[in-house]
């Protein structure tokens, strides 16, 4: 049995469910969302390179690098972010963050 | 064959191991699972041939973010188990939009066929002779090298942004102050004084 495109769009989308899902029951916990964020892009990254694989053209596989940084990104800024509230509150509960509302 | 076997393999691993990632009591093991889920999906890029990324997933995420949340969550004085509660409580309206996501999801990858309705196979691209680095860089940095470098700015705000984040100023620490080291004058540091003989320093 041959592994087709489908196969890999089921595997993608399954990680993209988890990680929504994992966003969903995590309410309280930021780096439990974080983590599913970066969970929600590596599927989007799944995507792309098998779309990339099927229709033999390389510029998938250049967006999902161009993920890959933006994810970094955000999760270097998103974490700096935890530490100052961590620092400022001393826990990291995310219903109190709405007192960061200007 | 083996790569059927293998796509399998990697593939639930990937799943198991991303539903533990959101389902771990302790959030360091979280962070174990999502390594695994990164090395898994790494695997799976070899597989569809694209070797550089798979290369470049197991070098940023395992090695550079994944180790970031390591450091964050070790660092954190934070009581876990209190965070976990209310798991339950939002379980049954998560489960519901994922199981309508994935039904999406699974009816749009479904419908992945080709023009006749065969499924549509997939493989790694024919060896050229030129490998997948070398046949990336020709395209990122010949079409796509304004967005390689805007790649790059994005990286460096991101980089100010989290230091200029975490820098905090504590007064009353001694630092050293190179230019005032440096712009010291010998008037600041020598005193000269005249001593009679016999008299000694009064």
């Amino acid at each position: 049995m041959e592994i087709t495109l489908a196969h890999y769009l089921f595997v993608a989308a399954a990680l993209f469910t988890i990680g929504v899902f994992g966003i969903f029951v995590n309410r309280k916990n930021v780096i439990i969302i974080l983590m599913s964020i970066e969970l929600v892009l590596l599927a989007v990254n799944i995507n792309l390179v098998a779309f990339s694989a099927y229709l033999q053209n390389l510029e998938g596989q250049i967006f999902a690098m161009l993920v890959l940084t933006v994810a970094a990104a955000e999760a270097a800024v998103g974490l700096a972010i935890l530490v100052t509230y961590f620092r400022n509150r001393g826990n990291i509960a995310v219903e109190d963050i709405n007192q960061m509302r200007g | 064959m083996l790569a059927t076997i293998a796509f399998y393999v990697l593939a639930v691993i990937a799943v198991i191991s991303a539903f533990a990632v959101i389902s771990a009591r302790n959030p360091v093991h979280s962070v174990l699972f999502l390594i695994l889920t990164f090395f898994t999906a790494a695997g799976l890029f070899v597989l569809l041939g694209a070797e550089f990324l798979a290369m470049l997933l197991v070098i940023v995420y395992v090695g550079a973010v994944a180790v970031l949340f390591l450091f964050v969550v070790m660092m954190l004085d934070v009581d876990f188990v209190e965070l976990k509660q209310g798991f339950l409580s939002y379980m049954p309206i998560g489960a519901l939009i994922a199981a309508a996501l994935l039904a999406e999801l699974g009816l749009v990858a479904s419908a992945a066929v080709s023009a006749n309705g065969a499924p549509i196979a997939i493989a790694p691209a024919e060896n050229t002779g030129i490998t997948n680095a070398e046949a990336i860089g020709q395209v990122l940095y010949t079409d796509y090298l304004l967005v390689f470098q805007m790649a790059g700015l994005v990286l460096f705000v991101a980089m100010i942004g989290a230091i200029v984040l975490t820098l905090r100023h504590r007064p009353g620490v001694r630092k050293q102050d190179i230019a005032a080291q440096v712009g010291r004058k010998r008037s600041e540091g020598v005193e000269l004084k005249d001593i009679r003989p016999g008299q000694g320093l009064g």
